[in-house]
């Protein structure tokens, strides 16, 4: 990615024997569903010695120090001092994981401080008294040609072993990027699964009375910062999706009261139409490989789902019945689609392969059913309950239908990369971005700068 | 209880009449006309001072019509008689301004998901389109647009409100 090089300089040490005494090491549960193929799962590695139980929230959160990171030598950056930069470092890692619902983390502030050679010699007694299993130390350091290194080294506080250590090297303005990737490798080494932390959120910012909604595509880390607006409000834009491979944005707007679905290019800002012709065209979402992008046009009252490749190109018809098709979704394999209908009556939920083939009904709970979205581990299908606004979540299948949240009118989900949460817009006529832990249902507001409505979250991003 | 339900129909219907002039962009304020005002029916009643709209125009149509907009039951797009009776009026106006065009905006309240209604405002606005071009006029001469939930005529949370938000306008060019 542009501007911003990573590099690990150190290979996460051997000690895989000594990362968890006994008390500490739980196999991990077997999933409530098991997931209809391995496609998307993440792999563990030949290590299985997971300290933290992934199908609990805050029950079993994991007591984890995160002290200040010192430097070896204050220096001034484009970003400030080297010095407060390893504060800050340490009070995002903190809160990233916080918010994950499986660590209750301890400090910064409180904790004793780490000198540089303690970096990597912890003083495991002073951590100990804390309660803390875990314990995070790092290191922000300037070098000579303008970049920082930000050290990140996790250790095992009874065993008194250390687990992993990465190291970032970035340009000032992507420290809070290497403070992102940072909790990721914790979150990773501790529970097994790919993190979220380093990842972004494009959404629609809104203000103003109902009536004269001004909505603008937006976009920020998936934490509320580096915010900016990518479009000036003189159009209504509307369910904003991330590639894949993050290079482009589809979107619709009302631009020139023609409302369409547009792919933005994130590098160059250009935006183009994605669908030549007149009828409108909405609730785009890209394949897996971000070579195509499904969507729904309307004509003649009638709407139905087609594929089109990202690049333009001809529209396949993927659905053809009578009723409302929309809001599809690609399987993470890219072999089968999951959208909504209502040609059976009401709003429901159904599945067909991704040439639209075999076509076939999932949903069956009482009232109806909206905007599906597969989880990127394809273990799950998140859901908008209409006739009261929730969010909820099912197999494949259709079975194990679970109410995660709902309230205030709840609405379009979409998940965290890797499948262990999921950001929604709640609110009908002022919207707000919040965010539901799958596992926990536990809910807290995503920040942003006005109200927000149609979160797409993205991938990890790239190195 | 009956007073206070027509005063409330009223407060909405005074809203709903500001959002007529409006509704084509936020940033376009047509001053209303000093000498007219419109009744809950969406007419302009004359005052005796201000003139009669100009032939064709938006105001001739607004003075011609019941309505310039038609409503629907939730997650419904047929047309009941009343609808059906705007609509006749709308077809009559637009036979005799033969060189009119119009957009029929579709429109939904705030109780479906987003993208659901999108594709709902889009069968009411053809709703109304297929009705006026059964009445003779051409398809050629009406486009139409769906603003989903996106446009309320109305603010609020309850039925008064949803029920002036779902529907199907007729506009006529200023």
């Amino acid at each position: 990615m542009r501007g911003f090089e990573v590099r690990h300089y150190l290979i996460a040490a051997a000690a895989w024997a000594l990362a968890a005494g006994p008390a500490l090491a739980q196999a991990q549960p077997a999933p409530v569903q098991a997931p209809p193929s391995a496609q998307g799962q993440p792999q563990s590695g030949d290590d299985d010695q997971l300290v933290v139980d992934v199908t609990g929230g805050r029950r079993a959160a994991l007591p984890i120090a995160v002290p200040y990171m010192p430097t070896p030598q204050p220096a001034d950056t484009a970003a400030g001092n080297t010095g407060a930069l390893g504060r800050q470092v340490a009070e995002i890692v903190a809160a990233d994981l916080r918010n994950s619902e499986l660590f209750t983390p301890i400090g910064p502030s409180g904790l004793p401080g780490v000198s540089f050679p303690q970096v990597t010699a912890p003083d495991y007694g002073a951590f100990a008294s804390t309660g803390a299993q875990n314990l995070v130390q790092g290191f922000v350091q300037a070098n000579a040609n303008g970049s920082i290194t930000v050290g990140c080294y996790v250790y095992d506080v009874a065993s008194q072993a250390e687990l992993t250590r990465q190291g970032y090297v970035v340009q000032p303005r992507d420290w809070r990027r290497a403070a992102h990737r940072c909790a990721d490798t914790i979150f990773s080494r501790l529970t097994g699964e790919g993190g979220y932390f380093d990842t972004r959120v494009v959404y629609v910012s809104e203000t103003g009375p109902a009536r004269h909604r001004i909505k603008r595509l937006a976009i920020m880390d998936y934490d509320g910062a580096n915010h900016r607006f990518l479009t000036n409000g003189q159009w209504t834009v509307l369910t904003p999706r991330f590639a894949p491979n993050q290079q482009t944005i589809t979107f619709m707007t009302y631009e020139n009261e023609r409302p369409r679905v547009m792919v933005y290019e994130l590098d160059s800002g250009r935006a183009r139409p994605l669908v030549p012709g007149n009828y409108m065209t909405f609730a785009p979402r890209y394949s897996p490989d971000s070579r195509y992008i499904i969507f729904s046009m309307a004509m003649n009252g009638n709407t139905d789902i087609y594929r089109i490749p990202t690049g333009g190109g001809t529209p396949q018809r993927l659905t053809n019945s009578p009723g409302i098709d929309t809001g599809g979704s690609y399987s993470p394999d890219g072999s089968r689609i999951v959208f909504e209908s209502d040609r059976g009556g009401t709003q429901q939920i159904y599945m067909m392969n991704a040439d639209g083939s075999n076509q076939r009904r999932i949903s069956f709970g009482g009232g109806g059913y909206a905007t599906p979205v597969w989880s990127p581990r394809g273990d799950l299908i998140a859901f908008t309950k209409t006739g009261g606004f929730r969010i909820g979540v099912m197999a494949p299948d259709g079975s194990g239908e679970r109410i995660l949240t709902g309230g205030g009118g709840a609405e379009g989900p979409s998940w965290a990369p890797n499948g262990r949460a999921i950001m929604f817009t709640r609110g009908l006529s002022a919207g707000q971005l919040w965010y539901v832990d799958v596992a926990s249902g536990a809910t807290r507001r995503v920040p942003t700068p006005l109200d927000g409505s149609d979160p797409a979250w993205s991938p990890l991003r790239p190195n | 209880m009956m007073r206070r339900t027509s005063l409330i129909a009223l407060a909405a219907m005074l809203s709903l009449s500001a959002g007529c002039a409006h509704r084509r962009t936020a940033a376009e304020l047509p001053p209303q006309p000093p000498s007219a005002t419109e009744t809950a029916e969406g007419q302009v009643q004359d005052n005796g001072i201000a003139p009669e709209g100009v032939p064709g125009s938006r105001r001739d149509f607004l003075q011609s019509v019941p309505s310039d907009r038609i409503f629907f039951d939730t997650d419904s797009y047929s047309l009941d008689a009343q609808s059906r009776a705007t609509l006749d009026a709308q077809a009559a106006w637009l036979t005799r301004n033969a060189a009119v065009r119009v957009t029929i905006e579709g429109h939904a309240d705030e109780r479906g998901t987003r993208e659901y209604n999108l594709a709902l405002g889009d069968r009411r606005a053809n709703s109304a389109r297929d009705y006026l071009q059964s009445r003779g006029i051409s398809a050629a001469r009406m486009q139409t647009i769906s603003w989903g939930k996106e446009r309320p005529a109305v603010d609020g949370h309850d039925e008064t409100a949803w029920s002036q938000n779902r529907r199907a306008v007729t506009v006529v060019p200023e």
